[in-house]
């Protein structure tokens, strides 16, 4: 694939001008979680002296994505990477200690909750836990109705429950479900009752975190051909986190690999899986058990992924890196565009040790 | 308390009786022959306390129908009885099984009221504390914490003393009912704060939450209409013995002589009224209400326990 390939495929509504801007943008984005309790728990006696001490973890540090409209840009990481803590800061669940999120060009990360809401029609949220995002005590039709009167609050009765049913429909759950609890549902099916909740109320953009990881394998593909449908016929950009690389080849448009808080390379799908660059990737991929193999290669990585609450110094991945030199130990590197339309962040590669 | 029939969608929907019917809750109810008996006396009881007016033989409010000469008649099972005075009467001759049902409902009401107001008072503040945290949480919690660490009866005997020495002993008998309702619900707030506060820290971090904020749903309703409803089996559990604590209360402060005055007894006030009498053989004064009474927070207590282990085995203990 090319770097053309992965230009944004123009939304029907969108003029010139809109479809070359990307639909989010994050920049710097940070989130810190403290550790140490409240201010008295953090009042501690050092050498005599009351300080006061405080530990965080640090869970992403230093974020920078684009997501292009009609992409699905899947971020791909190991467990506590940040890639959740990602979604739920673009969502606005979390606030981000530092960096800013961008969404159409307008900044939403420190709007009151008043001027969020136009935002919130356009973005939607599909969660990992089917069993856990429905509302127990809410039949299916009271869940689905719940976000359209919201946002349409000067629609009649007739037209909400029209909109729930073409919803509904569109999601391949039957109209007389409506009156049945969440817990009356298989998994796969409460996944599809969420994914109608968040197509309920039109949105553009819609962030997928893990949505078929709690999946039995044989609905996974179901789910997935749907959310890929929803894509094709609303024209949706996807915020996609998971770890399964296969569905990530399956899915995606781009890929971002995450390693402890910071993406190490953002690349086209095609691009990142025929050739990964940096050195994270490269293991990561060399992972993945194939078929053809009776002697894999793996890349093995020496030791562990160091604790988020004391960061590295440099890049975060130089500990386990076998290319890792002094500037690396004190160089944060940046993001890096190369030819074939991937962003790499990695001394080695910028300065030609590692092609 | 959920119909766990995994059925096929496409089946016929259960009715809401057929739900029940089938529910876990009528199921081991069945099967409880301490809570079938218990629900039973209850019933009786409060059954007896509505139709007091119409069950009792005469009023004992009403001065006109009180005897002085037929006082501490005996019940009718000793010797010197009068059969019109099926319990035997009190030392200013009311009639003991009339008073002991107006006495009951004056009890019954206090126990319900101030419960609905622990419960409001506790659920708004537990909720507004376990959802909004931070500042709130503390200050809110540590007022429960305060309020904890007086007794109950002790706050309800420094506001009765203080509400009866400001306002004087006739206005405090003429409210006795509201101000009693009123004490024992403030005293009590923090058993249901608490409790609501714990049940909305473990629901806030499901995803359904998470989902009805991102869709953009004002604070309020997440908690009223999403959390709330999800916290329901343990206030469920805390009123009933709630109630059973407010009665009691109430019946420790009338025994006081904080409590309903003897013009107007509640189980509580007719036991204090009978003690005075108890050395000089008059035993049934006391202690007849005091079975009733002891009968009474007893079943509603067992209620409690079951369904308490119905509804949730892992719950606090009150």
């Amino acid at each position: 694939m090319t770097a053309t390939a992965t230009a944004p495929l123009a939304h029907p509504a969108a003029t010139g001008d809109e479809a070359a801007r990307p639909l989010l943008e994050i920049r710097g984005l940070e989130k810190r979680f403290s550790l140490s309790g409240d201010f008295l728990e953090q009042l501690k006696f050092k050498g005599g002296k009351l300080v006061r001490e405080q530990e965080h973890v640090h869970a992403i540090n230093g974020v920078d994505l684009e997501i292009q409209r009609g992409e699905a840009l899947c971020v791909v990481g190991e467990s506590g990477c940040g890639k959740s803590t990602v979604a739920r800061t673009v969502m606005g669940l979390l606030h981000p200690s530092a960096g800013e999120i961008r969404y159409d060009g307008q900044r939403i990360d420190n709007l009151s909750t008043q001027a969020l809401m136009p935002y919130r029609r356009r973005m939607q949220m599909i969660f990992q836990n089917p069993y856990a995002s429905l509302n127990p005590r809410m039949t299916i039709q009271q869940t689905l109705e719940e976000p359209i009167r919201l946002h349409h609050p000067d629609w009649s009765r007739q037209q909400v429950s029209d909109k729930v049913a073409e919803v509904m429909g569109s999601v391949g759950i039957a109209a007389d479900w409506g009156k049945r609890y969440g817990h009356e549902f298989s998994g796969g099916q409460r996944q599809r009752i969420a994914i109608a909740r968040a197509l309920a109320v039109d949105p553009e953009f819609i962030v997928a975190d893990e949505p078929i990881s709690a999946l039995d394998v044989s609905i996974q593909a179901q789910v997935l051909n749907l959310l890929m449908d929803a894509q094709r016929d609303r024209h949706l950009t996807y915020l996609f986190i998971t770890h399964d690389l296969a569905v990530v080849e399956h899915f995606g448009t781009r890929v971002a690999v995450m390693y402890l808080g910071r993406v190490c390379e953002v690349a086209p799908t095609a691009t990142l899986f025929a050739t990964p660059r940096h050195p994270y990737t490269r293991a990561l991929m060399s992972a993945i058990p194939r078929l053809e193999d009776d002697r894999p290669q793996h890349i093995r990585l020496e030791g562990e992924v160091p604790t988020p609450v004391h960061l590295p110094s440099g890049c975060v991945f130089h500990a386990r890196c076998p290319h890792a030199n002094a500037r690396c130990r004190q160089e944060v590197p940046a993001l890096i565009a190369r030819d074939d339309g991937s962003q790499v962040a990695c001394h080695a590669i910028e300065e030609g040790r590692l092609d | 308390m959920s119909t766990e029939t995994s059925l096929q969608p496409t089946a016929a929907l259960p009715s809401r009786w057929a739900r029940f019917r089938d529910s876990y809750l009528l199921y081991s109810f069945r099967r409880d022959l301490i809570a079938q008996v218990s629900l039973a006396v209850f019933i009786a009881f409060v059954a007896c306390a509505v139709l007091a007016p119409w069950l009792a033989p005469m009023n004992p409010y009403d001065l006109a129908q009180i005897d002085i000469l037929a006082s501490e008649l005996p019940p009718f099972w000793i010797d010197g009885s009068d059969p019109a005075y099926l319990l035997g009467t009190d030392a200013q001759g009311r009639d003991l099984l009339s008073t002991i049902l107006y006495g009951a409902r004056v009890s019954l009401i206090i126990g319900f009221g101030a419960v609905a107001l622990q419960a409001l008072l506790g659920v708004v503040f537990g909720l507004l504390a376990g959802y909004l945290g931070g500042r709130i949480d503390a200050f809110l919690m540590r007022l429960a914490d305060i309020q904890l660490s007086f007794s109950t009866l002790m706050v309800a005997i420094v506001v009765g003393a203080l509400v009866k020495a400001i306002f004087g002993g006739a206005t405090f008998s003429a409210y006795a009912v509201p101000l009693l309702v009123l004490i024992i619900g403030l005293a009590e707030w923090p058993q249901y704060a608490r409790t609501v506060r714990a049940s909305v820290l473990a629901e806030k971090g499901k995803e359904y939450v998470d989902a009805a904020r991102t869709m953009g749903l004002p604070s309020r309703r997440i908690m009223f209409r999403h959390i709330l409803p999800n916290t329901l089996s343990p206030i469920f559990v805390i009123s009933t013995v709630q109630v059973a604590n407010a009665i009691i209360s109430e019946a420790a402060l009338s025994f006081l002589g904080l409590g309903m005055p003897e013009t107007h007894p509640s189980l509580g006030s007719l036991i204090k009224s009978g003690f005075d009498y108890i050395q000089s053989g008059s035993w049934w004064i006391t202690l007849i209400p005091g079975a009733v009474l002891v009968v009474l927070v007893l079943v509603i207590n067992l209620l409690g326990d079951w369904l308490r282990d119905v509804l949730n085995p892992r719950l606090y203990k009150g």
